[in-house]
């Protein structure tokens, strides 16, 4: 009977532990199915993660903080798309400095906004959302989430977009060839994945922390691509991939006090990562033309 | 009422260092299937890509129905009925045939894709212009002929009246040939033109109510089909008439190279062959039979699942390529490009490629450039190399300069067997027949030389023997000299087997 | 051939203006006079011999770090994991230090060796996963740098922290004075300049020199050099011309991670003479910039390199002396590397049209 709780306990932790991942994965996807790599990810999420705290921080409306969010995430990739797409440079140098630059511009703008360096204050989180008749209680953001994932799936193997969008990651000359703008889906679906990684990063900081701290992404937009990787770059398989992820990192907090080194605990998500890469290859093939500028 | 359906006037198109159309004036009629013929590199397909909108011209116009027209992009193009089955096939593989044929004008209901009503409408089309591919399936698992009419259908979707073939017939067999210009004289029937793109001149006779012909980036011809023949059209492509080269009689030599059982299933079932001193063995065979394995196996590239390989007498099937070049086992690989050359080293750093680990290359690991810079000067000079200099990247050559910097590479160590794929694919006239000369005089002197091409004319030219592959299987020995194409092309089918 | 240098540097250095005059216009927004604080950066760190000295310094682990980018670039590798090479290679040589007591003579070099063996090995696991798997080596070495920070941390925090420590960053003992590599403001003295003693440049800037040349020679005079090359621009025609693609990416892992490793040298065994938790503070990603900027080579690198020591010194000053956040100049590091990046691809493509128009 405990054991069983106990379990329920561990899974609903796995996935609030797997949002953050889910959301910046399924950007991945939209990316990438573009044919567009985008290791900014992690950058996305940082801008995001601040993005909310500074929106709500103004407007003490979590909602806002949101929408900041998505929109700091919607610029970093916007320059991705730019770079990458429009002048053709290699996409992991592009995401690369990107990168770089989330880490410095949050710092630079937490100083100038906040005051102080290190973090920002504490926030207001989001009203829960209540089942009717229960005292259950879940975060808005994920029921967002499942919904992004089921309209994820259908957008992108059922609908012409999703149609356009595969052909200009698998075989954007054909696509070219037929009247598809290759440029516009692309820069569509980079900006998709800016949109939803900075929703992840957002429920970083509104939900797990309630704060903005320096870095407090910690690889995770690179842990959310490997789960799109193992999940063969589908919306369903990345959730099921992040959600694995999501309990390494239950697991991992349930570990803390039994006398192991926190610093071997924190490896814990990272080495999982690492084995989900090795595991999976042969298995998943990416899109033909992923990471692959177009050029008429 | 407009005469021609499409016509061009002053098209001029430059690439850096090259005048791909200069001035070009076309006219098509409207009904007909008109020919376009010209050697590899005479300007063709880049008119092609201009009136499909893929690339703008530097100059001229075209009319398409008697009105101008700007065709800025495929799309508009598309608009005005007029479609392109590339040369390389424009379609994404993973893809099912369907979800290929309605890319870019889908149908919707409901916000999602209404595969129902797609099949159904392609099921009708089909039947209509007498073509048929199984939709459900993958293109990636679709021979090369099945993917021709996918793209067909893609153009009949669309509504093309006026449907342009680039060079449609190189990846197909003689039956296949056959029954494409079946679906075209029915096509024509039912009032769509045709723009066929060769520079096969039997088909262009076969197939054509006019033909033009063009030669370096011009136009130096427009005949009735009436009016043409061979030699006259010979004449006009390259100006002056081709003779194919003469084997001299050959006398089987000793044996050098032995194949045993090789297996490697699915793709190859008990490969046996030998290859002979002075002569050259043509393999011929459709793409996907397991031709592409068969030539890794050789080369050291893949390692056999069972079988052996004997290199006068010596095993070999366990060696590297590395091993195997030491040995003296020379390889023209199918793709200069991708797997020949490394586009951004040097002429001399390619011509080392291989060997650049031996003495007197490189020396307790350091580089010998004097060295290294000698023998690269030797062989740009004896092979004609068009290079400013041998520190210039091969990037900046010609592809058949390209080309002659592996053979010179693989010919200066002087191998006793060579194995050459597609050496002379993309390479226009003059380069082609260099490249067989360089072929046929090794030949000469002793050189064992297994040679694979798709381009058949090229097999039935250069071989004394030619093997062909059907589905991982030698099916038959055959002597060119005894045969003919569409013989040749039963063995390729599978059709007859020996 | 000078046409072609001079369009060559154009590139790097319309990429550096342009970031600049970026960072101008944030500062100008903010309320701040650009040139002001573009000059406080200035006049702290090259106008002066000591903020020389200082500009040399910080250059130091980034020639380290940028060749060890630079080197993997060649081999067709992105090495982003040069973070955690120079955590582990750091924290190796510092092991060194502390448990061993012999003379200069064996210590430095023993010191360096352990270095570049441990950063090394921590390199090649990527490599190998790469070779062996085919796992993607830009998410595995960023992984790895996380593992590597974690691991250190430990270390530093358990069994190797300094008894009765006072400083709240953790830290390891004092190494013993046999593998300490010296500061230079001595030799600087005896030829009559006067650098301070308070000036950290130490030698090891002439060993990263030094690795400068070795790191040209290995990669255009030698054939391991070549196949690393090779294999970098084309992995199918290097295997057939019997180059093993395999070996050659874990062999350039295993390089450019001891390279990486090198970079953590010159803190520990030129600076601090111990291992201080978390000091390196992005170093090991600044390479990937230095990389881009001297276009992977070397001489690039050096001048790269101390661009961003100057960088590094003056955001210090910026940050004492005005109001605009240091931070500032991590931003405009990252607007660098993208305007190199499109500097870069532009003249590429300005070359190729001129190199076939002359053919």
């Amino acid at each position: 009977m405990i054991g069983g709780i106990l379990s329920l306990e561990l899974l609903i932790s796995a996935l609030r532990m797997s949002v953050p991942l889910t959301f910046a994965s399924l950007g991945g996807v939209f990316s990438e199915r573009g044919g567009v790599v985008n290791i900014a990810l992690e950058g996305i999420m940082l801008v995001g993660a601040f993005g909310a705290v500074v929106g709500t921080y103004f407007t003490n409306n979590p909602w806002i903080g949101l929408l900041t969010a998505m929109s700091f995430g919607f610029l970093i990739a916007l320059i991705h798309a730019v770079v990458s797409i429009s002048f053709r440079i290699n996409q992991i140098i592009s995401g690369t400095a990107l990168n770089i630059m989330a880490t410095g511009l949050t710092t630079f703008l937490s100083r100038l906004i906040f005051k102080a360096a290190g973090s920002s204050p504490h926030i207001e989180g989001m009203v829960q959302w209540r089942f009717p008749g229960t005292n259950w209680q879940i975060s808005p953001l994920i029921v967002i989430m499942f919904a992004v994932i089921i309209i994820s799936q259908i957008v992108i193997f059922k609908t012409r977009y999703g149609l356009r969008l595969r052909a200009c990651g698998e075989n954007p000359y054909a696509a070219d060839s037929l009247g598809v703008n290759v440029i516009k889906m692309r820069y569509s679906g980079v900006l998709i994945s800016g949109v939803l990684g900075g929703l992840g990063g957002a429920f970083l900081s509104l939900e797990h922390a309630r704060v903005f701290v320096e870095g407090m992404t910690t690889g995770r937009g690179f842990i959310a691509l490997a789960g799109m990787i193992f999940g063969r770059w589908t919306p369903l398989g990345s959730f099921s991939a992040c959600f694995l992820f999501g309990l390494a990192e239950a697991l991992r907090m349930r570990l803390e006090g039994f006398g192991i080194p926190t610093q071997f605990i924190q490896m814990i998500p990272y080495i999982v990562t690492m084995c989900v890469l090795v595991g999976v290859v042969g298995r998943a093939v990416a899109p033909a033309y992923d990471g692959i500028p177009f050029e008429k | 009422m407009a005469e021609y359906i499409l016509e061009t006037r002053g098209i001029t198109k430059h690439f850096p260092g090259v005048l791909a159309n200069d001035n070009v004036e076309i006219k098509i009629r409207q009904g007909e299937i008109h020919s376009i013929i010209g050697e590899n590199g005479a300007g063709k397909t880049t008119l092609m890509n201009i009136i499909y909108g893929l690339i703008r011209p530097d100059r001229g116009e075209i009319f398409y129905r008697g009105k101008k027209v700007e065709i800025s992009s495929p799309s508009i193009a598309i608009r005005l009925g007029i479609g392109m089955v590339h040369q390389h096939f424009m379609l994404v593989p993973p893809f099912t045939a369907w979800e290929n044929i309605i890319l870019g004008k889908e149908v919707i209901k409901n916000g999602v894709l209404d595969k129902d009503s797609v099949c159904s409408e392609l099921k009708r089309l089909m039947d209509s212009y007498g073509l048929s591919v199984p939709l459900e399936e993958r293109v990636e698992d679709l021979s090369v002929g099945i993917r021709q009419k996918v793209e067909l259908i893609k153009l009949l979707y669309r509504g093309a009246e006026l449907l342009i073939l680039d060079e449609p017939t190189a990846l197909l067999v003689p039956q296949e040939i056959e029954e494409l210009f079946e679906i075209l004289d029915n096509l024509k029937k039912q009032g769509k033109t045709v723009i066929f793109i060769s520079h096969k001149l039997k088909e262009v006779l076969r197939i054509s109510d006019r033909i033009t012909v063009m030669r370096r980036g011009k136009v130096v011809g427009e005949l009735e089909r009436e009016e043409a023949n061979e030699e006259t059209l010979a004449r006009l492509m390259i100006g002056k008439t081709l003779e194919s080269p003469q084997l001299e009689v050959y006398e089987r030599g000793e044996e050098v190279l032995r194949l045993e059982g090789i297996s490697l299933p699915p793709k190859l079932r008990n490969i046996n062959l030998s290859l002979y001193k002075g002569e050259i063995l043509g393999l011929a065979g459709i793409e996907g039979n397991g031709q592409k394995e068969l030539l890794e196996i050789i080369t050291g590239l893949l390692r056999p699942e069972k079988g052996r390989i004997f290199y006068k007498n010596r095993e070999v099937q366990h060696l590297d390529p590395k091993s195997l070049r030491e040995l003296g086992i020379g390889f023209i690989p199918e793709d200069r490009q991708t797997t020949g050359l490394i586009l951004d080293f040097t002429v001399a750093e390619n011509i080392i490629l291989g060997r650049h680990d031996k003495e007197p290359y490189s020396i307790r690991g350091k580089l010998n450039l004097p060295t290294i810079k000698k023998t690269a000067v030797d062989i740009v000079k004896d092979y004609d190399i068009r290079a400013s200099s041998v520190d210039k990247h091969v990037r900046f050559l010609s592809g058949g300069n390209q080309q002659k910097v592996i053979l010179g590479r693989e010919f200066y160590f002087e191998p006793e067997v060579l194995i050459a794929s597609q050496p002379t694919r993309g390479l226009d006239i003059g380069a082609t027949e260099m490249i067989h000369n360089l072929l046929l005089s090794a030949r000469r002197r002793g050189m064992a030389i297994l040679l694979y091409s798709s381009d058949l004319d090229e097999i039935m030219t250069l071989s004394d023997r030619v093997a062909v592959i059907y589905n991982g299987e030698i099916v038959g020995i055959l002597s060119p000299r005894e045969i003919d194409e569409a013989t040749l092309g039963l063995y390729m089918t599978g059709v007859r087997k020996d | 051939m000078i046409r072609r240098i001079l369009i060559s540097i154009l590139a790097p250095l319309l990429a550096v203006l342009l970031a600049f005059s970026v960072g101008a216009i944030v500062m100008y927004i903010l309320g701040e006079n650009p040139f002001y604080v573009y000059k406080i950066l200035l006049i702290n760190s090259v106008t002066n011999i000591n903020g020389w000295g200082y500009v040399l310094f910080n250059a130091t682990p980034l020639i380290f770090s940028g060749l060890a980018v630079a080197l993997a670039f060649k081999g067709g590798l992105f090495n982003i994991g040069v973070e955690g090479q120079l955590y582990i290679g750091a924290f190796a040589c510092a092991w060194f230090g502390i448990t061993f007591n012999v003379h200069p003579v064996i210590g430095i070099p023993i010191g360096l060796l352990f270095a570049m063996i441990f950063g090394g090995l921590w390199g090649v696991i990527a490599g190998y996963l790469k070779a062996r798997f085919g796992a993607h080596e830009v998410i595995i070495t960023i992984m790895l740098n996380f593992i590597a920070m974690a691991l250190t941390n430990y270390l530093v925090n358990n069994p190797f922290k300094e008894p009765g420590q006072i400083n709240p960053i953790p830290q390891t003992k004092e190494l013993f004075s046999g593998s300490i590599i010296p500061r230079v403001y001595p030799l600087f003295n005896k030829f009559g300049v006067s650098l301070s003693s308070s000036v950290p440049l130490n030698y090891t800037f002439f060993i990263a020199i030094v690795f400068c040349v070795i790191v040209w020679y290995f990669l255009e005079r030698t054939k391991w050099g070549y196949e690393i090359k090779a294999v970098g621009l084309n992995p199918k025609a290097s295997r057939y011309g019997g180059i093993n693609p395999s070996h050659i990416m874990i062999l350039v892992m295993f390089l450019s991670g001891a390279l990486g490793g090198l970079a953590g040298v010159n803190d520990v065994m030129g600076y601090r003479y111990r291992f201080l938790d978390g000091f390196s503070r992005g170093t090991g990603f600044t390479g990937i910039a230095v990389a881009l900027l001297g276009k992977n080579n070397p001489i690039g690198i050096v001048f790269a390199s101390i661009l961003f020591g100057i960088l590094d010194r003056g955001a210090l000053a910026m940050d004492v002396f005005t109001n605009t956040p240091r931070e500032l100049i991590r931003v405009i590091q990252a607007i660098i590397i993208i305007f190199v990046a499109i500097g870069n691809e532009f003249i590429f493509r300005l070359l190729q049209r001129l190199e076939r128009e002359s053919e």
